[in-house]
């Protein structure tokens, strides 16, 4: 219903292109600014297409890599019930990464075409899960602070424009905000436990606070895609709107853990009603952004041997469902 | 420890290991939906485990919680079959594995709803349906791969041959299975094999496998002498839980 207008509109289009893409473009964003959402099979612009199929897979990747840092402590949990809901979370993780990549097929690429971009390392995946996870507390301090993160910057894509991926976020933040739960109890429980367990969350959240803030991207000034996005309601708010929303948000949480946030700088600022934060070490980020993370080069490596390992096994299933089909018509003819 | 508790505990840990070695997958699957069918199947089978360590430990009576008796037990207190803890090999390794254990499980879970002990009936009427699933999976696979390529018929029999010793266990019965079929508490494990072995034949010969002969040595994992296997499996498992004592998480 919403694309009616603009495919009769698609007919017309032969007589003169330049004049009436400019027409499309400009119904294009009337309809955005009138809060209406954008389909599959209307007319979009290129660089619109581009955008969303950059943003969507690079978040179905982030997923899919984002399984390996919190697998690495399936096997080791330390209750069943532990155990239980990391496999759980860590499921959820790959059900909203299957869930992006076909939110993505329905700007016509392929999963397998995005799948052989990650794996080629031509596709960026979120930074944050080149970071190690060397204890439990590193686990906690995911769902926490990573989550709650991840969190921030989707709450506002259940409003993007394009409506595929607006539908698939609004199931995505309701799972991510459990996530985020359970990370917080584990950290709470550890920052009330013996004091080993204490030390535990104190380090762990050392080591991800940093590359949490820097999960919203560079700040304003820097940002290369944003203003665009902006304009097309792919992005509700600025990088450093969301970072301030979020170290408001987490602060007082840390503090209620009893834990030190690793920041100096950090105090409140009581007539803007907001806590002030030191500043990033951008060069980190640009680092880890360039292949020069802790695990940058373990993280594909272990994609790419999943992929590689498991091509038999696709390809059975392929040969398999090609030979059934073969028995179908030969059956019907 | 009562044979009844001990035969709790056999079904606990079977579930348990077969549980944890599955959970080694998830991530590195061949494709994003076997990493969530792996999980879920790895989900039920922890649910099982943790609901069968709950009655095991009330049976005991020594105050021991499901924790206590998956982190502080020792590898010959593991009661598991032998098939269970066998390392995932290839995805082919793992169908195979789980194909073998959930074409006894249904059988077994069939008749445990019917069972003496109430528990045990309420908790397999539940693990039944679980079960069900967990077959369709992989018999699923396994006629895919079976029938698939060279390569794939190739590899899944070549793990058939190597788990089917594996399975004598399952059906040979001893002093405790003696007990507790005589209590009606469980079945007479060489009742279930008929059942079992029509459920594995159908599937193998709609995937081109054959059925490898029987060899003669027996595996004793629910007696507590296990493979080479489940020493690193427990190591692993159980290490932070073991390096703080009393901790809670």
């Amino acid at each position: 219903m919403y694309t009616q207008g603009l495919d009769s509109l698609g007919k017309d289009c032969l007589r003169d292109e330049a004049q009436d893409i400019g027409r499309l473009e400009q119904r294009f964003q009337a309809r955005i600014d009138a809060e209406e959402k954008i389909e599959p099979k209307g007319w979009m612009p290129e660089a619109y297409r581009r955008t969303l199929i950059r943003q969507i897979s690079q978040h179905a990747h982030s997923e899919i890599v984002g399984m390996l840092p919190e697998g690495n402590w399936i096997t080791r949990a330390p209750s069943l019930l532990r155990k239980s809901i990391l496999i759980a979370k860590v499921q959820d993780e790959g059900g909203h990464g299957a869930y992006l990549y076909s939110a993505a097929e329905t700007l016509g690429v392929s999963r397998d075409e995005l799948i052989g971009q990650l794996l080629e390392g031509k596709a960026k995946y979120s930074s944050i899960f080149n970071y190690p996870t060397p204890t439990w507390a590193d686990i906690g301090a995911i769902g926490w602070l990573v989550d709650g993160a991840a969190i921030m910057n989707q709450i506002p894509l259940c409003r993007c424009s394009y409506g595929p991926y607006a539908r698939a976020m609004v199931r995505i933040c309701k799972e991510e905000s459990f996530h985020q739960r359970q990370g917080y109890e584990i950290m709470l429980r550890l920052s009330r436990g013996t004091p080993p367990q204490k030390e535990m969350a104190q380090q762990a959240l050392n080591r991800w606070w940093w590359p949490s803030l820097m999960m919203f991207g560079p700040s304003d000034a820097e940002s290369k895609h944003s203003a665009q996005s902006m304009r097309w309601k792919i992005k509700r708010f600025s990088n450093d709107e969301l970072r301030q929303k979020f170290v408001d948000f987490t602060v007082p949480q840390a503090e209620f853990l009893g834990l030190a946030v690793p920041d100096p700088a950090l105090s409140w600022d009581e007539a803007a009603q907001h806590y002030r934060f030191g500043a990033i070490d951008w060069s980190e980020f640009e680092q880890v952004l360039k292949g020069h993370g802790p695990c940058n080069r373990e993280r594909l490596e272990a994609r790419r041997r999943a992929h590689d390992e498991g091509r038999w096994v696709r390809d059975a299933a392929v040969a398999h469902a090609s030979k059934q089909a073969a028995k179908e018509k030969s059956r019907a003819a | 420890m009562t044979p009844h508790c001990r035969y709790v505990l056999r079904l606990a840990d079977t579930s348990l290991i077969l549980a944890q070695r599955l959970g080694e997958w998830i991530g590195h699957a061949p494709a994003i939906e076997e990493d969530l069918g792996l999980a879920n199947v790895s989900l039920d089978l922890l649910g099982q485990a943790r609901m069968l360590l709950s009655y095991a430990a009330e049976l005991e009576g020594r105050g021991r919680s499901e924790d206590d008796l998956a982190y502080l037990r020792e590898e010959s207190e593991f009661l598991n079959a032998t098939l269970v803890e066998q390392p995932n090999g290839d995805f082919g390794q793992t169908i195979v594995r789980q194909f073998l254990i959930d074409a006894w499980q249904l059988e077994l879970y069939e008749w445990l709803q019917e069972s003496k002990d109430p528990r045990l009936a309420e908790i397999a009427a539940k693990a039944v349906k679980e079960t069900r699933y967990h077959l369709r999976y992989s018999a699923g696979w396994l006629v895919r791969l079976g029938d698939g390529t060279e390569v794939s018929h190739a590899r899944v029999q070549d793990a058939l041959e190597r788990l089917w010793p594996f399975t004598g266990e399952l059906f040979a019965a001893d002093a405790v299975d003696h007990e507790v079929a005589q209590a009606g508490i469980g079945p007479a494990p060489e009742s279930l094999l008929p059942g079992w072995s029509a459920r594995i034949g159908a599937v193998l010969s709609g995937s081109r496998l054959a059925v490898p002969p029987t060899t003669p040595f027996g595996w004793h994992g629910k007696r507590g002498q296990h493979s080479e296997h489940l020493g690193h499996v427990l190591a692993e498992m159980q290490s932070l839980h073991r390096a703080h004592p009393g901790a809670i998480w």
